[in-house]
């Protein structure tokens, strides 16, 4: 099997494994307990709480909160300013946030908060300006992601944070850099910005576990009511081997981002390249337009559906998606390729091929003579 | 061989799946996404839900076979719904299964197939195909309860050579004990749920997408006199007897419902009888035409008996002359050639007179 589809998912890192091991087993114990198995885990959580602190560049641990995975810190990251205190906080996000982001505003939106979506360019990139002009004196938080899981497409974050506080020194930033950890060096600083979500299942940690990371001081009304963990942020035992296991998947990501960098962009490099040779009137969708994360590429083949493609591919033991599918898996026009202004007929046809941490250069090959071959077989 | 298995979800289709399955195909399965629901999901109610995609998923599952959900909203959409208000508001009463069938399940679908490197479609439908020595023939289901024959009339010998029917040889109560043999879930499922939206509830699908048809308007009589009012022609079909709020000595029934003027036609049981029809856009399955006033039996309704009838062309149609006389012969439904067991061919009905 060829596995090009490490956006979805990325398989486990043996240190994700192995640090979980034991709190799958011996140290079984409940983190808010007075005993010793309860101050084994505990103890734990607390550790990987100041790895990922420093990792990510929090002032403090407790400015670590952890969640369920991407799509519940993307949902605490809007949801948690915009509703604390008293008030409804408006949010401005991009027109291509994950649907965890845009359905969060949304419900939001249905509790009166004021919602605005920013459009793009054609690359689906939202500049300052226009955040900036989106916000005003009722803004609470702005969001605008890393970069995008569809297309990889990296948004210039730090300067609009920038341009949103000149806007209303108020706002808070709040950035899903779910993908953007995988291959960027990602922190609070860099970025500029006052809260950030990471999901651990997306750098080789295990499913279900996530983070929302913040700046000091940030009141967060909690989305998951309940006995209080997480300092009342977010209530619920602790997932012990999970937290341990993301952080540990994290750290093992960033020492091998450089290497992970050479590999992946060696296997695009060469899956472009003989990809075109091959298919000549393949489109990339992003190419060299502009910045996107090594490990994303996005293209379609002219006169040939995504769904036909695809499941080609599957059966020739070819694991890649496009953008967007529903829950019973079929494939759903795509609100990121809509907002690029892509005609309908072309986003059908578009596919993504995401390279991983066990790709390698040569897989660049292989990927693009299976296409190749689908295509000459359907043509 | 490779077979693409249309599965709905039904105990029909997963039978299907599972006999391509044991006699040995590589079997891919696929569900179509014909609507969806406002916020674009599969519906939880009616057809195609997100329920009954779960069941074909995990009959595929157990089945150990790929399984897809295919996008064809905007095929459904422009071919079935399109085509079913054109007709309506044409005042005519369509059969939104066979545009289904004809554009989507054995028009798009069966083009899919041949993309997604199958040889064959194969659907859960109660009827069967063989081949005579020179040509494929339609016949009946063997259950002829359960015959889907007539929403396949208008196959012809290129799709009847691209498709199986693996269960029309098998009764309701077979295929269900197979599927309870095999242990797919789908073994208890109840029936029917393969109509759509259309087809299955039609009135409610009217009344919520044809502002026309939930307008209130005059039921009036063979001679335009108002007899009485309605609220919205989506109540009434022709045949109809009941509902209609008029009382005469005799029963009245509807003879006409034309939607683009709310206008309900009813009329004597006399008024309702005709002796022939005129049948358009008619096909045989064999390529060839049946001689000059061919015998056949001719069946004007998905759920009626045939009755016998001669054939004769005309107008590039065909004049359907019945041995007796028809009640409801309805313009739009498909009026369908049988001889014993072998389907003909057949066409839509144009005018019944
Ligand atoms: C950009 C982005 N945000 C959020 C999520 C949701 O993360 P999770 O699957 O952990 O809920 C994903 C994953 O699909 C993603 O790609």
């Amino acid at each position: 099997m060829l596995y090009l589809d490490h956006a979805a998912t990325t398989p486990m890192r043996p240190e994700a494994r192995e640090a979980m091991a034991p709190y799958l087993d011996a140290d079984f114990g409940n983190p808010s307990g007075l005993h010793a198995p309860s101050r084994r885990a505990k103890d734990a959580i607390e550790s990987a709480r100041e790895r990922l602190a420093a990792l990510l560049g929090a002032a403090h641990p407790l400015d670590v909160v952890f969640t369920g995975g991407g799509t519940e810190s993307d949902n605490l990251g809007l949801a948690g300013p915009c509703l604390a205190g008293s008030g409804r906080g408006g949010v401005v996000i991009s027109a291509v946030e994950h649907e965890a982001v845009i359905e969060t505003a949304r419900f939001l939106g249905r509790l009166g908060c004021p919602v605005r979506v920013v459009p793009v360019d054609r690359f689906g990139r939202a500049t300052p300006g226009d955040v900036a002009a989106a916000v005003d004196e009722s803004t609470r938080v702005v969001s605008v992601m890393a970069a995008n899981n569809e297309t990889g497409v990296i948004q210039p974050v730090a300067e609009i944070a920038a341009a949103a506080r000149e806007a209303n020194p108020a706002v808070l930033v709040h950035t899903d850099a779910v993908q953007a950890m995988v291959s960027l060096p990602v922190n609070l600083g860099l970025l500029g910005v006052d809260l950030l979500t990471v999901a651990s299942h997306k750098v080789g940690g295990p499913k279900g576990v996530g983070a929302l990371v913040m700046r000091p001081g940030i009141e967060l009304e909690p989305v998951i009511h309940g006995g209080g963990q997480e300092l009342g942020r977010r209530s619920g035992t602790h997932d012990v081997a999970g937290i341990v296991g993301m952080v540990a998947a994290a750290e093992a990501a960033v020492f091998d981002r450089d290497r992970f960098g050479r590999d992946v962009g060696e296997a695009r490099s060469r899956f472009e390249a003989k990809l075109t040779a091959a298919v000549p009137d393949v489109v990339f969708t992003i190419g060299a337009g502009a910045d996107r994360l090594v490990q994303h590429s996005h293209f379609r083949v002219p006169g040939i559906s995504a769904e036909t493609l695809l499941i080609r591919l599957d059966g020739a033991g070819v694991a890649a998606s496009a953008g967007s599918a529903c829950q019973s898996g079929a494939l759903e026009m795509s609100h990121v390729l809509a907002a690029m202004d892509l005609p309908a007929e072309e986003a059908a046809e578009c596919v993504r091929i995401t390279f991983g941490w066990t790709t390698s250069p040569h897989d660049g090959d292989s990927a693009a003579a299976a296409v190749a071959t689908v295509v000459g077989d359907l043509r | 061989m490779r077979i693409l298995v249309a599965m709905s979800g039904g105990v029909d289709s997963s039978v299907a799946a599972a006999t391509m399955v044991e006699r040995g195909h590589e079997v891919i399965g696929v569900t179509l996404k014909q609507w969806s629901g406002p916020d674009g999901r599969l519906p939880t109610a009616g057809c195609c839900t997100v329920a009954d995609a779960e069941d074909a998923r995990r009959v595929a599952a157990k089945l150990g076979i790929p399984y897809y959900v295919l996008d064809y909203r905007d095929r459904f959409a422009e071919s079935v719904v399109a085509h079913f208000t054109s007709e309506y508001l044409a005042g005519r009463t369509p059969n939104p299964c066979i545009e289904c069938n004809r554009r989507v399940r054995f028009g798009a679908l069966l083009s899919r197939a041949a993309e997604l490197g199958c040889d064959r479609l194969a659907t859960g439908h109660h009827a069967r195909v063989d081949h005579d020595g020179t040509r494929y023939r339609l016949l009946v289901g063997r259950d002829r309860d359960k015959d889907q024959s007539y929403v396949l009339h208008m196959l012809g010998q290129g799709e009847l050579a691209s498709i199986l029917l693996p269960i029309g040889e098998m009764t309701k109560t077979e295929v269900r004990a197979e599927a309870a043999r095999l242990g797919l879930r789908t073994a208890t499922k109840a029936d029917s749920q393969d109509l759509c939206f259309v087809a299955g509830d039609y009135r409610e699908f009217l009344r919520e997408r044809l502002p026309q048809a939930a307008r209130p308007g005059p039921i009036v009589d063979a001679t335009g006199t108002v007899v009485g009012s309605h609220r919205g022609t989506a109540d009434f079909t022709i045949g109809q007897r009941k509902g209609l709020g008029v009382s005469f000595g005799e029963p009245r029934y509807v003879v006409g419902v034309d939607a683009a003027t709310s206008t309900v036609t009813i009329g004597r049981r006399e008024e309702l009888a005709v002796e022939a029809c005129l049948v358009t856009g008619v096909s045989f399955i064999s390529g060839g035409a049946p001689e000059e006033g061919a015998e056949v039996a001719v069946k004007i309704r998905y759920r009626s008996a045939a009755v016998a009838a001669t054939l004769w062309t005309e107008n590039g149609g065909r004049r359907v002359r019945f041995s007796e006389a028809q009640l409801a012969v309805s313009p739009g439904q498909a009026a369908v050639f049988y001889r014993g067991d072998e389907v003909l061919g057949g066409g839509t009905i144009e005018e019944a007179a």
